[in-house]
């Protein structure tokens, strides 16, 4: 699972020849996933379905791309929603141009071209961003990403001001026959976009520069004491990433046909930080979690509360304290206990602290909305309605009750703790077989 | 010494002097070390060992004097520039790739003398040449059985072991190693030593070591470092006759050594 | 002329602000190490505290306790949980900063709603204290340029002075030492990091009645902060100093001076495009410096990184 141990299963050196190209147990996940996105559509056939799909795809696309930087290479980019963007902004000129100047391009390779801009741009500024790894590389990323962010306000004939710029996606040859006005089809060319990028950024991680860009991270004072410029490794995987980038802003201008300052700025960069850290920055598959979890949080929550991004941010906050190595660190701890035949033994516990700890997290809820709704709601509109209770949001009671009820599960997590704990301990002790 | 004129010594100072501030701490020393030869370079606390590696690594640039390499000054050359002179380097303290495995430990100090550089285009479990030459390297660092550890996760002497295997994986002919075997116990260090002397077999080696035990054992030749200067640069038993060694610094450490 | 001078006035308030943003993340940056991402949050909840404050007892009280209320909230943050993330590294700290950024944005706009505050300056101070040729100064930012030059020399006095002091000063020049020292300087940590991020509250509490309190306004200089310590070399104090003025200046100066490149372009000899609305080049010919101010800083970053990467004052290899 780690990418920096997964790797030691080299076939002995006896083995004469080359290894296939692709093992049939390597290739397994990637049929599986391929297969899965195949029939996505057929359980989630509504429209707003596959525009959360097309959505989540393009985010794991991006997030991946951002871990191959902050993962892979240990950069931390500020102001990586400029690539994906700039990417966007191009690929919607050029289907301006097959609409308005008949120009000849099949929209399924847009994204490749999109991927070019992003790396074009990336090997321009990573000239000189990349000359440093750590803080520095991060505020020159930030302050680089500000001045594009607020370019694109001033260079309307580019970027269309406050509007944007906007394009119709069908305008160019048919291919097979299809014209991608339907969702369907769109959902389609972007899954198998989002394959070719992930077989193409896990492939990447598995190159000599690959495993060169882990050595930098983890120690580059030794990676050039091996012949390495560490500054030339920064920056070659700056490039992948931005040309893997530029792949994801393509596929957002086809999706969403238009593109704003709003793919350019700060809060759109931050958000693909958070992603990517909220699913693990040590895992491959972490970037694929975090993305799927926080698209669907993002849909969900902000349909029922206008708090959503305060229980985003408490949980990122949380995860970077306690869990860095994320959600896919989480599962990935669980992978000794079940390769010894432990996981059993953690059943019982998990599912005696799941129930306190879901009332926890929904008392505590309640005292943030109810308290939200008591300071915001306009004069007379005191009553608020919170998992189908209707009561009145400036009375004491249910306030009270909510911290009650907080404090209890609170109080009984705290019982059951060390049972957890000690059943941890126990279900990771012992051999491996 | 004397030295045919065509051939250049392997690493050779001239002159060489480093301050900080207003502290000089080397003070001009000259040496040339020659191909294959095991150099060791003592002295006491505070004589500017570290500042001398560091300086002939190319990690510090000389206030005056330089540092060549086969006869080619790397004054300012950037520490990857040097390495790709052949001269490869171990540190003070362990400087490996924790959070990778053995394996992967070494496997990336080949890639770049085996010719991968920054590549993309090469899946690097297929190149069964890397593969097989890193098991070669971890079989003589006697790793074998380590190989899918991660590096973070070994004993303190198994990870000065690795440290070797990394500074020798890359086939460098100059290799500089600083005190190897600090820390260790008698065994370990006995195991140090006849590791030290098989990897480099051939090589040119320049070992900065406290104890002189190692020291007497390995090197062909001792150049004793006082203040920042050379006060004797000879074979081991001149240099443990030598009155002025005695007088500066070696003295009791050689009676009990006797 | 008289312009001018408001304006070198105006661009020093300006500066002297951002000065006290990053003096403060500098200090906590070479102590221990970590760009404080969420310095400028800690500069919008000082104006919100001072808002807060002033609707109760008044704005002087305010501008006295909402800066220390903001520096115990910072040594509690960075007790409880910056040192916890320490032992990660410097990455996995700058992106809890970054997520306290998110954070503590939410938590204002949790209490306090989206829509900008109505703090305003105290009456005592709602007169001009003079004008040039017309142009009225008003006593508010003259009172902003003493207490802004008060807390540095407090500052300095504890830097220079102290016992304390000595120690952060060693820690500017020889970090590494004063970082090996170890868990001997846990408290010093924290009490710079108090420090910092009450001088960034003093700064809000001052700010919040110019430029307006409003969820937004720590992005807004946020990313002024961190470009103008990049500017002037990570860690600088004096670097800090001289950036903050310069961008202070230049961005009050490409305000107020209407400079239109189409004049410039036609000065060389170049003639405008006739038809304006379907050029590729109009958006050269319409630009005013006004337009472009917001983007100088980081134009100036970018223009100062390429030929000196450490920044203007920066010796230190990061």
């Amino acid at each position: 699972m780690k990418h920096d141990t997964e790797n030691s299963t080299v076939p002995s050196a006896a083995q004469p020849g080359r290894a296939p190209l692709i093992a049939m147990r390597s290739a397994l996940p990637w049929i599986i996933a391929a297969v899965a996105l195949a029939l996505m559509p057929v359980v989630f056939a509504s429209g707003s379905a596959l525009t959360i799909m097309n959505q989540m795809a393009i985010t794991i696309i991006f997030a991946l791309a951002y871990n191959m930087l902050l993962g892979q290479a240990g950069m931390l980019s500020f102001g990586h929603a400029v690539y994906m963007g700039l990417g966007g902004f191009f690929c919607m000129h050029l289907l301006n141009q097959v609409e308005y100047n008949e120009l000849y391009l099949p929209l399924p390779l847009l994204p490749l071209f999109g991927g070019l801009f992003g790396l074009i741009f990336a090997f321009v500024i990573g000239s000189f961003s990349t000359r440093r790894a750590g803080t520095v590389f991060a505020m020159i990323s930030l302050g680089v990403g500000e001045l594009i962010a607020a370019c694109s306000i001033i260079i309307v004939v580019f970027f269309g001001g406050e509007e944007g710029v906007s394009g119709d996606r069908t305008m160019g040859p048919t291919v097979f026959g299809f014209d991608f006005a339907s969702q369907l089809e769109v959902y389609y060319l972007t899954v198998i976009w989002l394959l070719l990028a992930a077989l193409g950024m896990y492939l990447f991680s598995r190159t000599p520069i690959g495993r060169i860009a882990n050595a930098v991270r983890d120690n580059e004072e030794r990676a050039e004491f091996l012949g390495y410029s560490q500054r030339n490794v920064r920056w070659i995987s700056f490039c992948a990433s931005g040309f893997f980038c530029g792949i994801a802003g393509a596929l957002f201008a086809i999706n969403f046909e238009i593109l704003t300052e709003e793919n350019l700025n700060l809060a759109t960069s931050g958000s693909i930080l958070l992603i990517t850290f909220l699913g693990g920055v040590g895992f491959f598959l972490g970037p694929v979690i975090g993305a799927v979890v926080f698209t669907l949080l993002q849909t969900v929550l902000s349909l029922y509360t206008e708090l959503w991004q305060l229980y985003l941010g408490i949980l990122f906050v949380l995860t970077v304290m306690f869990f860095p190595s994320g959600l896919a660190g989480l599962l990935a701890m669980h992978v000794r206990p079940w390769k010894i035949g432990k996981l059993g033994l953690l059943a019982r516990p998990y599912v005696q602290i799941a129930g306190p700890g879901l009332i926890f997290v929904l008392a505590s809820a309640a005292v943030l909305e109810i308290l939200f709704h008591a300071r915001h709601a306009s004069i007379g509109a005191e009553q608020m309605s919170l998992y189908g209770i209707s009561f009145n949001s400036h009375a004491v009671a249910p306030l009270a009750f909510a911290l009650i009820v907080a404090a209890a599960s609170l109080f009984i997590i705290a019982r059951l703790a060390p049972a957890l704990l000690e059943a941890w301990g126990d279900a990771n002790h012992g051999d491996s077989p | 010494m004397t030295r045919p004129p065509t051939t250049h010594a392997a690493v050779e100072l001239q002159n060489l002097t480093k301050s900080f501030g207003l502290a000089k701490i080397i003070q001009g020393v000259d040496l040339a070390i020659d191909r294959g030869e095991r150099h060791a370079i003592i002295g006491p606390n505070g004589a500017g060992k570290s500042t001398l590696f560091n300086l002939i690594t190319g990690k510090y640039v000389p206030t005056s004097g330089s540092v060549l390499l086969h006869g080619e000054n790397v004054s300012g050359k950037k520490p990857y520039q040097i390495n790709r002179m052949g001269l490869s380097r171990s540190f003070q303290i362990t400087n490996i790739f924790p959070k990778m495995t053995v394996f992967e430990n070494i496997r990336c100090s080949l890639l770049w003398t085996m010719g991968y550089r920054y590549s993309f285009w090469h899946l690097i479990d297929r190149q069964n040449s890397v593969s097989q030459r890193a098991e070669e390297i971890l079989d003589q660092i006697n790793m074998v059985a380590r190989r899918d550890e991660l590096a973070g996760v070994l004993t303190y002497a198994e990870q000065r072991a690795l440290e070797i295997g990394i500074t020798i994986a890359g086939g460098a002919d100059i290799i500089m190693l600083y005190e190897p075997t600090a820390g260790m116990s008698a065994s370990e260090t006995n195991y140090m030593v006849d590791l030290i002397r098989k990897v480099t077999e051939g090589k040119t080696l320049i070992v900065v070591e406290h104890d002189m035990g190692v020291v007497f054992d390995l090197a062909d030749r001792i150049s004793v470092l006082v203040y920042g200067e050379i006060i004797e640069s000879d074979t081991p038993q001149k240099v443990r006759e030598s009155t002025r060694v005695k007088e500066a610094y070696l003295g009791s450490v050689l009676e009990e050594a006797n | 002329m008289s312009l001018f001078i408001v304006n070198i006035l105006d661009g020093f308030v300006t500066g002297l602000l951002l000065f006290m943003l990053c003096s403060g993340l500098t200090l906590i940056f070479s102590m221990m190490g970590v760009l404080n991402f969420a310095h400028a949050s800690f500069y919008m909840l000082g104006a919100y505290f001072g808002y807060q404050i002033s609707t109760i007892v008044g704005f002087w009280p305010g501008l006295l306790l909402a800066p220390i209320l903001v520096g115990v909230i910072g040594a509690a943050i960075e007790r409880y949980g910056l040192r916890r993330v320490h032992k990660f590294g410097h990455v996995p700290e700058l992106i809890f900063t970054f997520g306290l950024a998110l954070l503590i944005e939410e938590v204002v706009q949790f209490f306090w709603g989206k829509s900008q505050m109505a703090f305003e300056a105290p009456d005592v101070l709602n007169f001009s204290a003079f004008s040039i040729a017309g142009n009225a100064f008003p006593a508010y930012k003259v009172f902003m340029i003493f207490v802004a030059m008060g807390v540095f020399l407090v500052l300095l006095y504890i830097l220079t002075k102290t016992r304390v002091g000595m120690i952060i000063q060693a820690a500017l020049s020889y970090p590494e030492t004063v970082q090996n020292l170890g868990h001997n300087v846990p408290l010093i940590f924290m009490g710079v990091f108090g420090v910092g991020t009450a001088m960034a509250g003093i700064a809000g509490v001052m700010a919040g009645p110019v430029l307006g309190t409003f969820p937004g306004m720590a992005v807004v200089l946020g990313s002024i902060v961190f470009v103008t310590i990049v500017i002037g070399g990570l860690g600088s104090l004096w670097g800090a100093l001289f950036a903050s003025l310069l961008i202070g200046w230049l961005q009050t100066f490409a305000a107020s001076y209407n400079v239109k490149m189409a004049d410039i372009l036609m000065a060389f000899g170049l003639n405008q495009p006739v038809d304006m609305t379907t050029s590729m080049l109009r958006d050269l010919w319409s630009l005013t410096l006004p337009q472009i101010g917001p983007i100088l800083p980081y134009l100036l970053m970018v223009f100062v990184l390429a030929f000196r990467p450490q920044g203007l004052f920066g010796k230190r290899e990061t």
